[in-house]
């Protein structure tokens, strides 16, 4: 029904009877976001309207010099090698993608001259090519035109092995390849739905070939120019200091009309969050600070007549509390949490809803994250349309106990419930981290009401997250029954978010403990659903894909969602940034400016 | 003398040997990589992260890995950051001159307030300006810099709006330049400065004690010298001695940096790169920066050494 009238409404606006605004207004009336309806029209087949960010100066330069603070400061400015969020922000100073993610999670064309659509004979109808066209005229910092030879040489640079770029699985499963000089076209394996993450965002930021062309592959490390970052953005390099300054100035030959606004840019790093807020906020040093996992109580107290705010983006990072389905405690062929074993209290579907009733996701809002959390009965929580309405979730221990009691784990002498002599005793693990240590207790203390036993552990977060095969203490061997961290969603799209959970990607001793499936969570339901939303073209029957993906990992309790984490900056009151929740934080950087 | 220095220098060879190898098997057998970021982006596949630990032979044996950076370090190759994937004598480089400048200016400030008020608080024991010098040395050495830097910032920065409370090099020359680089380098020099001064106050002062109430002082005085020469040349010559030792020490240290102090107020020194780098796991700084320190304190000692001969030609060198 909704599908029919979706389509009348879609031909509607192609043909110009309904204006673009109108149907984007009808969809958010029925619960789609604007970048979803933007998206179900540029597949339907509509041209998308460029979506600049609101943008007042009328003139280039005079806006003064703009003061960033990163708590953690960028450590390399080539995106390719760009291992964390603050590497990617430091590169994105000087180098641009074809398209970035705005505001609302539109593509916003950067170095593209327009967003492929199949209107436009960008897209396929198979979902395998885009064809990108290049914005004319576009020059790098040191006058060399940017052209098709730059793109296909940046595909060539992150898939070579030896370069050991960590963008190379951006640009797996494809080939890149100039049409003219200035059309490139992607051709994928297999249909990709979600064509826009090759040359977007992060990862899509394009260095030039004419100076990194000789430091392809295994001299990657020796570019001169890994320091010194010639791009075309809207500032040019001035000077670098690793983990603590990176500063540019003003590209008075800039690509876009009277921008960039400011005259100078500096990015400094070190420090901890709270006196990143305070600089802000407080004494007004610094213009925008990122970051800042700060508790709420001491935002609020900040900003009690200061020099700056908060600023909250929504994407669709979870934290979560995963259940491990097999048995961290035996040993099978040298490996524990093996795939061949199962968990001898958490098979029990019982035990595993009583632990969702018992994460309090109400008072972990309140005393923790505060302005910068939801809670959520759902995994995938954005963008809007793949949000599932058939979930819910509360707190009650009574209802826990019952359901326990129900199964047939009775409370012993000792307080703890136990079942054919397994006692009701499960190991906690995360990493070091304030929040999470507070959400540790909240949950081991209504999990004591209910009788069951937690016993909390938490690993530094660089040994929680390495890849060390030798560790024991990683969340991918997941030596623990249940284990809480954050997963973010860098792209407003669940494909790669939700692949995670498909059976063959359990991690295993076999395959290193690389399988992303660390809950070892097996259905058959999942993996036919993943693999038919891989290559559904349908926009709205891929959205239904996903939703009953997150559904049935709500059925199963395959994972606890503790809060659904917004991006929070702080920001002095004049500088009008444009941030995205899908996006690093500097991805419009054309954008900002400040009101006077 | 110079046989003693040589042969002093030949003993420095194997115990830095030894320092290195501590550190690398230590590092080496510390959990994490530098590539724990990468973990939950859904964006990067696992095999990335593999494959750049193998990349960077994180995989190797550890006595693999303690050769391999051996004999480059011989060749005068620090190797390079896995996490900047720049050299390490660069990064280096690039942190001291603030470090030096920073922290330097903090071991200055704490020897002129020290040396003047341990002496003449020494010469007066039990007044009123030895009690007063005495209460504030307690009270500053019991303060740790991270709670006095953060008091100095809400002080000065916050309720006042006098200083930043953000380090930064600032662009550009001239009389401007240089006031703004004073102004910003205030709180932490002060901060770190009075926190050496407090305990090297305490020390100057005893070891004047010691050498005040020797025989030789009162001939001295009964010669019918006056007494700031007394003080100057005879008491104050001697009573250097242990405080030459701890200055010594105390030079390695401002050339590490403080790491407290320069997190605080983002002071881009050698402390919080090493900081950063432990928490990062990025071996190859870590080791170079402690191992610069290693040097650096084998070296001071040995000057410290050198340094007692002059002030005291009775010890002699073997």
């Amino acid at each position: 029904m909704f599908d029919k009238n979706l389509r009348g409404m879609i031909d509607d606006v192609k043909d110009g009877r309904m204006d673009r605004r109108a149907f984007v207004k009808r969809m958010i009336a029925v619960g789609l976001t604007a970048p979803m309806a933007n998206q179900i029209l540029a597949i339907g087949g509509v041209a998308m309207a460029q979506s600049p960010n609101p943008y007042k100066p009328t003139k280039r330069g005079g806006g003064g010099p703009l003061k960033l603070l990163w708590w953690q400061g960028p450590t390399l400015l080539n995106p390719h090698f760009a291992t964390g969020t603050k590497d990617q922000d430091g590169s994105r100073l000087f180098y641009e993608p074809l398209a970035s993610w705005d505001v609302d999670g539109h593509l916003n064309p950067i170095l593209a001259a327009e967003i492929p659509s199949i209107q436009n004979g960008g897209l396929s109808k198979d979902a395998k090519t885009v064809v990108w066209k290049l914005k004319p005229g576009v020059k790098w910092h040191d006058g060399k035109p940017f052209t098709a030879d730059d793109v296909v040489f940046n595909w060539e640079y992150a898939t070579d092995p030896a370069t050991a770029a960590v963008s190379s699985g951006t640009y797996s499963g494809m080939t890149v390849e100039k049409v003219d000089d200035l059309t490139v076209r992607i051709k994928f394996k297999d249909p990709t739905p979600f064509w826009a993450n090759a040359f977007v965002g992060a990862y899509g930021c394009i260095i030039p070939k004419h100076l990194f062309a000789e430091y392809k592959g295994s001299k990657s490390r020796e570019a001169p120019n890994n320091l010194k970052p010639v791009g075309t953005s809207p500032y040019k390099f001035v000077e670098f200091k690793p983990g603590d300054l990176v500063r540019g100035e003003i590209n008075p030959d800039y690509h876009m009309p009277n921008r960039p606004y400011f005259d100078t840019i500096e990015m400094k790093g070190g420090g901890d969050a709270v006196s990143a807020a305070r600089a802000v906020i407080q004494t007004g040093e610094y213009d925008f600070a990122w970051n800042i996992q700060v508790e709420d109580e001491v935002l609020l107290r900040l900003e009690k007549g200061g020099k700056g705010k908060t600023l909250y983006a929504v994407g669709g990072d979870i934290e979560f509390i995963a259940i491990n389905f097999t048995d961290p405690n035996t040993e099978v062929d040298g490996e524990r949490s093996s795939i061949k074993t199962k968990h001898p209290i958490l098979s029990d579907p019982a035990v595993r809803k009583a632990l969702a009733l018992l994460v309090d996701r109400d008072s972990v809002k309140k005393v923790i994250y505060g302005r910068a959390g939801r809670t959520t009965a759902n995994y995938l929580n954005g963008p809007e349309e793949f949000v599932s309405k058939n979930t819910r979730w509360e707190f009650s221990v009574e209802k826990a106990s019952a359901l326990l009691e129900q199964a047939g784990w009775k409370v012993g002498s000792d307080g703890i419930r136990e079942k054919d002599g397994k006692k009701l005793k499960l190991l906690y693990q995360t990493s070091i981290n304030g929040p999470r240590q507070k959400t540790q207790a909240i949950v081991k203390q209504a999990c004591q009401k209910a009788g069951i036993d937690v016993e909390l552990k938490s690993v530094v977060a660089s040994v929680f997250f390495s890849s060390d095969v030798a560790n024991p203490d990683t969340y991918s061997k997941f030596y623990a029954d249940i284990e809480m961290f954050q997963i973010p969603m860098t792209q407003p799209d669940p494909g790669l978010h939700m692949r995670r959970y498909l059976s063959r990607n359990a991690a295993t001793k076999e395959n290193k403990w690389q399988g992303q499936n660390f809950p070892r969570w097996v259905n058959k339901d999942f993996d036919a659903a993943i693999e038919a939303a891989d290559t559904e073209t349908d926009p709205i029957k891929r959205a239904e894909l996903y939703i009953k993906c997150n559904d049935l990992m709500w059925q199963d309790t395959v994972v606890i969602p503790v809060m659904h984490r917004l991006a929070v900056e702080a920001c002095s009151n004049t500088v009008r940034p444009a941030l995205s929740g899908w996006a690093n934080q500097t991805d419009n950087l054309q954008d900002w400016y400040r009101e006077t | 003398m110079s046989q003693y220095i040589l042969r002093r220098l030949m003993i420095a060879i194997p115990s830095l040997l030894g320092i290195s190898l501590v550190l690398f098997v230590v590092l080496a057998l510390a959990p994490g990589d530098p590539f724990s970021e990468l973990a939950t982006n859904p964006n990067v596949p696992p095999e990335v992260q593999a494959a750049l630990r193998a990349k960077f032979g994180l995989d190797d044996p550890i006595y693999l890995r303690y050769l391999h950076w051996l004999a480059a370090m011989a060749q005068g190759d620090w190797g390079f950051s896995f996490v900047s994937r720049i050299n390490v004598d660069t990064l280096i480089l690039q942190r001291l001159p603030t470090t030096l400048y920073v922290i330097g200016s903090a071991q200055l400030l704490a020897l002129l307030i020290a040396i003047p008020v341990g002496v003449y608080a020494a010469t007066r024991p039990y007044s009123i300006f030895d009690q007063l010098a005495n209460t504030f040395a307690f009270i500053g050495f019991s303060l740790p810099t991270f709670f006095t830097g953060i008091l100095f910032i809400l002080v000065f920065s916050v309720k006042l709006d006098w200083l930043p409370f953000v380090y930064t090099d600032v662009p550009g020359s001239g009389i401007p330049w240089l006031l703004e680089m004073i102004r910003q380098a205030i709180m932490p020099v002060m901060v770190l400065g009075l926190f050496q001064a407090a305990s090297m106050t305490r020390f100057v002062r005893s070891a004047m004690l010691d050498v005040i109430r020797l025989d030789y002082v009162t001939t001295a005085r009964a010669k019918g010298l006056g007494q700031a020469k007394v003080i100057v040349k005879h008491v104050m010559r001697n009573a250097m001695i242990p405080v030459v030792t701890l200055i010594a020490l105390q030079m390695p240290a401002v050339f590490g940096g403080a790491i407290v102090t320069e997190q605080i107020f983002r002071i881009p020194g050698i402390g919080s790169l090493l900081i950063s780098s432990i928490l990062a796991n990025d071996t190859p700084v870590v080791m170079a920066v402690t191992f610069v320190f290693a040097c650096l304190v084998v070296l001071f000692n040995l000057i410290a050494d050198v340094l007692y001969g002059w002030l005291d030609p009775r010890i002699s060198f073997r």
